[in-house]
């Protein structure tokens, strides 16, 4: 059966793409956070994974408002990136492994998460951006992907609490996958962050390191919140927090903190990193 | 104080939530600004803003708002802040610029609230 190796958690502000298109990783501004990523690029080196399941929201590239799935599962061949409209540069698509995103298609359905399955699908920044952070070099990255998208452009958005079953629905799928793959689960987003209204620019320091702790000693911690509590807490765009607990409760038992970061801002965004490995 | 089906009952300050309210009056505006994933839409709608707005159906209150440029006005016409960032691209604005202007500051005070927010450059290795 596959292995699930660990997770990692990483924010995907736009900003960073037009960063490492620019080369700009060791100006003053952007160096503490991409100095952040180097832990993680040895304990990646390390584990080897063949296969990352990435939980992202898309922000418009590939759903728009006339059908938007709560829980969408990727099942193609290949993810392509386009262009998003201000400006970030176009990657190199992602190869997809079309047998993950079958069984864990039949594994979630029959789990009822009722996810819409997409032999199409166009990755948006929230997917790249953390694979050119995770497997940097501009290049393709060396592994196989299945995106996994979770709605937050619309209310009602999935609660906390469900993200969290889904993604242990996920993690059981992936340890049940008829494979000597080795997967590491990425969660994107957040954390704290609020792009529009007068709230412009809210974060909460205190919440996100109280949150980022919670994911190591108790990972279901904020899944006590319901969606309107935690944009209060972290803001509208912060709710991408969904996306990190779903990727932290894909691992089953007993795990270790590999990494953490933590840094404000960056753009807009509070913006945090973390490497949790899997000990089962 | 009756609501129209597709609300969340939840007042946060300074915060529209993007609900079934919002998504319902603002689809077609949304829509527009979903098609500026396209650079040939983006030349369209530069070309002649005025025929760009009449083909998505925009109501007069969009039209006013896209003419103005204005965030906090689109938002209220049922803008979602996704879609709008795409608008904004088009004038090269990012989302510290609107960021700026839905907070009524220039953009340098209200980076420095951002800056403010996490104590300075700190970096933590929890």
């Amino acid at each position: 059966m596959a292995k699930i190796v660990g997770c990692v958690t990483t924010t995907h502000v736009p900003s960073i793409g037009g960063a490492i298109a620019k080369h700009r990783e060791n100006d003053p501004y952007w160096k503490p956070f991409f100095d952040g990523f180097k832990p993680v690029h040895e304990w990646l080196a390390r584990v080897k994974p063949d296969v990352a399941v990435v939980i992202y929201n898309d922000h418009g590239l590939n759903f728009f408002l006339d059908k938007l799935p709560t829980f969408a599962v990727g099942a193609a061949a290949e993810y392509r990136h386009a262009d998003e409209g201000w400006g970030i540069p176009v990657v190199a698509p992602f190869a997809g492994d079309l047998d993950l995103s079958w069984h864990l298609i039949n594994t979630l359905v029959e789990k009822e998460f009722d996810i819409t399955t997409c032999q199409e699908m166009l990755v948006d920044h929230a997917f790249t951006i953390p694979m050119s952070l995770l497997w940097p070099g501009g290049s393709s990255p060396p592994l196989r992907t299945v995106p996994v998208c979770i709605n937050t452009v619309q209310f009602p958005i999935p609660s906390a609490k469900r993200s969290y079953h889904l993604g242990e629905a996920i993690g059981a799928a992936i340890e049940t996958w008829d494979s000597d793959a080795r997967v590491v689960v990425l969660g994107t987003g957040g954390l704290s962050h609020q792009l529009d209204g007068e709230r412009a620019g809210f974060m909460n320091k205190d919440f996100d390191l109280k949150f980022m702790k919670s994911l190591i000693d108790q990972p279901d911690w904020a899944t006590q919140y319901s969606s309107t509590e935690l944009v209060e807490l972290v803001g509208s765009q912060g709710v991408e927090l969904l996306m990190w607990l779903a990727a932290r409760a894909a691992l089953p038992g007993k795990v270790r903190k590999v990494h953490s970061n933590y840094h404000i801002p960056i753009s807009n965004t509070a913006s945090g990193l973390m490497a949790i490995e899997s000990l089962h | 104080m009756s609501m129209k089906s597709g609300a969340i009952a939840h007042e946060i300050l300074g915060t529209t939530i993007f609900d079934g309210n919002q998504a319902r009056k603002g689809y077609a505006l949304n829509k527009m600004c979903f098609s500026f994933n396209s650079a040939e839409n983006r030349a369209e709608f530069l070309k002649n803003e005025d025929a760009y707005c009449t083909k998505f159906g925009l109501n007069a209150a969009q039209r006013a708002a896209i003419a103005n440029r204005n965030v906090l006005q689109l938002i209220t016409a049922g803008g979602n802040v996704y879609y709008l960032a795409k608008f904004a691209g088009i004038f090269g604005l990012d989302v510290q610029d609107i960021g700026a202007q839905q907070t009524g500051l220039t953009k340098d005070a209200f980076k420095a609230r951002l800056v403010a927010a996490g104590n300075h450059r700190e970096v933590h290795n929890l």
